[in-house]
């Protein structure tokens, strides 16, 4: 009885060894010609993304925390890290690869529906590894390439005066000395590229909606959403801060 | 086993009451005393460190684009000196492990000294082969790990040197007991471990560079 | 021959008779010396295994608390009742204090008393490295805890994974104190590895051929054997760890030619094995729990001692699944692929044939029988989701998720800790003298299970939908909510079942001791003895004839005579026929293991501060050893009067 009991166990593993084997096979079978790259830095805690790495996928430009693909193209995405390991999961498009400093890797996955899908962190990076997601927003080739488009664009100058007013307070302070704004004098590389922050579904890595009450609390205190986060808090007044609120918000 | 056949006690039949013991040796050398399986214990303890820093070195060096990573080679002198100091180093231990099994006390006390005496030299040769890496620990991975390999066979030496110490000191002056001689005997079985784990060693910080 | 009675050999009194003297003359012999330098000079290996599993348990009970704060915190979204770094200090101490203070060390513990119990003997081998063993453990254990106290605990994961415990993304002592803790608890497994391994091979009952040798003795060998290859591989990486951060070396630094993936390799290869180092032991207290409460010997022994064997073996081939979302080469993974799924053939071999024998045994029902068969249930579950784990494609989505936080708790839990408290009910009444109550047993096996299971089985569903591991928080609306808070209220339901038996040993503890020597009609050697036993173990030392010898009429009718009763002197037999073949003099108590401890303690925690307390710190650590060793002129006078040349 044991002996049967154990030969059947030893089939039916050897079983699942060949369909995992096979089913491995058939994953890491996705056609690479055609495909768009994309380059992702994983930070201690946020999403660098750079479009356009590869040469034939004009338009080139950087962005944070927010990756946009067409559905049905292939997409081969070069993971790095700039600092500690991080890993890239988006569940509901494909399982996961490691950001290993110094190891760069790819993962390749294709959408085959329209829609918004959750990215995280899975692999834990410290203080603030539970709050470092992304949204992924696989959209039709035409709405891709729009919105590529408008991203590789610089920023939309500051029309009004409360923007204007907003813009000169981001270049005084320390604001500028950390991020980057496109066809302005902001071109610190610390913290997330802001040149389209307006554009963006979310703040502080997939933390929080990104609406006008949200982005006020973030630059006010940015502690109070996401403890232990690098980003400092600042020292406006609050006419200072809607300025700088109503600033980033016109960067669309 | 057939060493140890010769003094044990075959066992009783189940009518038999009581299996006396008193006739057994107190103490015996080799697998038959639990020293030795201390020793062995310690030994496949230490091969596997040692096997572990080995490997660690070829992997850094599989990863590494360059090798040595900016440093020159290390310099081949002192280390094959010392090579040959402890190659030497085996025929004192060797006598001293002899006169253990002789149980020849006096002669055990003067060839655990020779064998400080080398354990000694090879610290003092040791320290050249330090400042004759040609890279310092914290100059790259390739100094790290080549640093890491070389200090940990220097424990060795310096543990069995002690170790050494306190047996001789023993021997000459301690309150002495032929049990002894079984701890003579293991510190050699000990020591050729030393020597023999070194020649892996040797070879790859001074020759697989080379290669 | 001789017959029952007193004899003497020159000076010394020998044991083998049945006289009142004798005995006596054995227990004072054997005995720790009284008053607190006696207790710090004890070596009797009852007393240091007590000590051992006293410590890992209140390890154990700390990290539990972790545990239960750690579920508070995600009892509902967005909860700030801990910040991050408090709460990543919490889970590193829970994994940390988990897995080295208690799982790995506790089944040492329990193998450090029961083993010289089952092979007939008085001591363990090397009973002062013992003593020192448990001191090193003590003191890393303290100074983990104390970190934490402090505010100064690590908070990089059990598994520390660098470069984020590295010099440049963990300042402070947290990583520093992780590392050393480290290599105290290593060098003290390593070190009871050594005292077992020669206690089982070479201080077997006259007759006790290794096929006769009681399975939790063998799951013990084989484990100790495992101990040796695998720990050095984490004091490998944790030394380059704690020299990266402290003198500047670059191992793990991919700027200056180190490497990330180095220390996930050592890690991992001694991270899996672990897994058995802590799950094999268990085995063991299964087979002897299983045998006694069916009334007959474990079903295909030699084929449970080859699954044993092969296990280990396999342990070493796994490493590599911990690591499959790594860039590792496909083939690679295939491999890691198929061994991690063969492992489960020796583990369903076992399964079967403690199945044969309950079937064909009468089963009695007390509570360490309870613990035995939900471990059947839970370690089932735990093996399907592991052979799950163990494919690259599903791994890949679930790696890192709360799928894993239920696989491990199901393996950890479920193979190691109901045995475990089976074992405690099991043997609590030889350890201690006094009988657990068994109707708090049912109420704690029952609140166990019921508790585990609702606080693990939904984090299956929580893995599968995506909630990732670590993670301090979690915002609302990703529909976990639910299945968190009912995680929550299991853990707790835990929490109250381990309050259970407290109280539980509390009460046991307010009676006298009248154990019977054998109240479960059980089969092993330790059953023959006096519960708790005297110093000595044995008043006379059996001679083995089978498998299971307290259930042979025939064992009790020849025992060993004519070694020192008035002297530690232990009977050494052949290490496969255990033929006797030496009569040893083992060390008396003495303080110096425990002064050798503090010395080491001191250098330990010295060279976190100053690379320099390597140095200085070695003064110390060897005049307390060769102290040690030096012997004392009366027990050399004692060995001299007993001596014999071979």
């Amino acid at each position: 009885m044991v002996g049967a009991a154990s030969v059947l166990s030893v089939l039916l593993l050897v079983g699942l060894v060949a369909a995992d084997v096979l089913t491995d096979h058939a994953l890491s079978g996705l056609p690479a010609a055609d495909a768009l790259h994309v380059k992702v830095v994983g930070r201690q805690w946020w999403w660098e993304v750079h479009y356009g790495q590869n040469g034939n996928d004009a338009p080139t430009f950087t962005t944070a925390n927010e990756l946009h693909v067409p559905v049905g193209r292939v997409v081969i995405v070069e993971l790095e890290a700039a600092d500690v390991i991080h890993t890239f999961w988006v569940p509901n498009l494909h399982g996961k690869k490691d950001m290993i400093p110094g190891r760069p890797a790819t993962i390749v996955f294709r959408a085959d529906r329209p829609g918004a899908f959750r990215g995280q962190c899975a692999e834990f990076c410290g203080a603030e590894h539970a709050l470092m997601a992304f949204p992924v927003v696989a959209e039709s080739r035409a709405d891709f390439q729009q919105w590529a488009l408008r991203q590789s664009a610089s920023a939309v100058p500051a029309g009004d005066e409360i923007t204007r007013r907003g813009q000169a307070l981001f270049q005084e302070n320390d604001c500028a000395k950390c991020h980057t704004v496109r066809g302005t004098d902001a071109t610190g590389t610390i913290g997330p590229d802001l040149t389209h922050l307006g554009s963006r579904q979310s703040l502080a890595a997939g933390t929080v909606a990104n609406d006008h009450a949200n982005l006020a609390k973030w630059i006010a205190a940015p502690g109070s959403i996401k403890p232990g986060t690098t980003m400092p808090a600042t020292a406006f007044n609050d006419e200072e801060l809607r300025s700088v609120v109503a600033y980033l918000e016109s960067l669309r | 086993m057939s060493a140890e056949s010769k003094d044990q006690a075959t066992l009783p039949d189940e009518a038999t009451t009581v299996l006396d013991v008193r006739h057994l040796p107190t103490f015996a050398f080799g697998p038959r005393s639990i020293m030795w399986w201390s020793t062995m214990g310690l030994i496949l303890i230490e091969s596997t460190v040692f096997a572990i820093s080995i490997v660690s070195y070829f992997y850094l060096r599989s990863v590494a684009s360059a090798w040595p990573i900016n440093a020159a080679q290390p310099d081949l002198l002192w280390g094959t000196v010392n090579t040959g100091i402890m190659v030497l180093s085996l025929l004192p231990n060797q006598l001293a492990k002899n006169a253990s099994e002789r149980k020849d006390r006096q002669a055990c006390a003067i060839w655990m000294t020779a064998c400080l005496l080398c354990a000694i030299a090879f610290l003092v040769v040791r320290g050249f082969e330090f400042a004759t890496l040609r890279v310092n620990w914290d100059t790259n991975a390739y100094g790290s790990i080549v640093w890491l390999l070389l200090g940990l066979h220097t424990t060795h030496l310096i543990t069995d040197a002690l170790d050494s110490a306190v047996l001789a000191a023993l021997l000459f002056v301690g309150p002495f007991e032929p049990k002894r001689f079984v701890d003579v005997n293991e510190s050699g079985m000990y020591w050729y471990f030393v020597v023999i784990a070194w020649i892996p060693i040797y070879g790859t910080i001074y020759w697989a560079p080379r290669l | 021959m001789m017959p029952d009675g007193v004899h003497r050999h020159g000076d010394h009194l020998l044991d083998g008779g049945l006289d009142q003297a004798v005995v006596n003359a054995l227990a004072r012999t054997w005995s720790d010396p009284p008053s607190w330098t006696g207790a710090l000079s004890a070596i009797n290996h009852k007393t240091v295994s007590r000590r051992f599993m006293v410590t890992t348990f209140v390890f154990f009970l700390l990290a539990g608390l972790f545990a239960l704060a750690i579920r508070l915190q995600l009892a509902r979204p967005d909860n700030h009742l801990f910040d991050p770094d408090l709460y990543n200090q919490l889970f590193t101490m829970h994994g940390t204090a988990m897995m080295f203070l208690f799982a790995v060390p506790v089944m040492q513990a329990v193998a450090l008393y029961l083993v010289p119990l089952m092979i007939g003997t008085r001591s363990v081998a090397f009973p002062r490295m013992n003593a020192y063993a448990y001191w090193v453990f003590l003191f890393g254990g303290l100074l983990l805890f104390g970190a934490f106290a402090v505010g100064s605990g690590p908070n990089t994961g059990w598994f520390s994974y660098v470069p984020l415990s590295g010099p440049d993304y963990s300042p402070g002592k947290g990583v520093d104190i992780w590392a050393q803790m480290i290599t105290f608890t290593e060098l003290s497994s390593l070190l009871v590895a050594i005292v077992l391994i020669t206690t089982i091979l070479k201080m077997r009952a006259p007759g006790m051929t290794l096929s006769r040798m009681p399975l939790f003795v063998w799951a013990t060998l084989v484990t100790q054997f495992m101990v040796l290859f695998a720990m050095p591989a984490v004091m490998f990486g944790s030394t380059a760890l704690i020299l990266d951060r402290l003198v500047g070396t670059h191992f793990y630094n991919p700027a200056n030619g180190g490497d990330v993936l180095l220390w996930q390799h050592v890690f991992w290869f001694f991270g899996h094995p672990e897994v058995y180092l802590i799950f094999i032991p268990p085995l063991g207290f299964i087979s002897s729990i299983i045998a006694t409460f069916t009334g007959r010997p474990i079903f295909g022994y030699p084929a449970m001692v080859m699954a044993l064997i092969v296990t280990a073996f396999l342990a070493f081939g796994l490493w590599v699944h911990h690591m499959f979302a790594t860039n590792i080469p496909e083939l690679g993974k295939s491999f890691f692929t198929a061994a991690s799924l063969m492992i489960a053939i020796p583990s369903g071999i076992q399964i079967f044939c403690w199945l044969a024998t309950l079937c064909t045994g009468r089963i009695v029902l007390r509570t360490p029988m309870y613990f035995v068969l939900a471990f059947f249930f839970i370690l089932v579950l735990g093996g399907l989701t592991g052979v799950m784990l163990g494919s690259v494609s599903l791994d890949l989505q679930v790696h890192d998720t709360y799928f894993v936080v239920a696989h491990l708790h199901y393996v950890l839990l479920g193979g190691a800790v109901f045995p475990l408290f089976g074992a405690f009910f099991f043997w609590f009444p030889k350890f201690t003298g006094r009988m657990l109550n068994e109707r708090l047993g049912l109420w704690q096996f029952w609140l166990f299970f019921v508790g585990f299971n609702v606080a693990f089985f939904p984090m299956h569903w929580l893995g599968l939908h995506g909630m990732p591991r670590r993670v301090w928080t979690y915002p609302a609306g990703m529909g976990w909510e639910t299945m968190n808070f009912v995680a929550t209220i299991g853990a707790f339901t835990i929490g109250l079942s381990v309050l259970l038996f407290l109280i539980n040993v509390v009460l046991a503890y307010r009676h006298l001791p009248g154990a019977p020597s054998d109240p479960w009609n059980a089969d092993g050697l330790e059953w023959t003895i006096p519960s708790p036993p005297p110093p000595h173990n044995f008043d006379r030392l059996p001679v083995v004839r089978s498998r299971s010898p307290a259930w042979e009429e025939n064992t009790s009718a020849t025992a060993i005579g004519g070694l020192a009763a008035d002297a530690r002197e232990v009977l050494i037999t052949s290490a496969v026929e255990a033929k006797p073949d030496l009569r040893v003099l083992f060390p008396t108590s003495s303080i110096w293991p425990f002064i050798s401890a503090v010395a080491t303690t001191v250098l330990f925690i010295g060279s976190i501060y100053t690379p320099w307390a390597v140095v200085w710190g070695s003064i110390p650590v060897s005049i307390a050893v060769a102290v040690w060793f030096w012997p004392d002129k009366n027990d050399t006078q004692t060995a001299l009067s007993l001596e014999r040349h071979p």
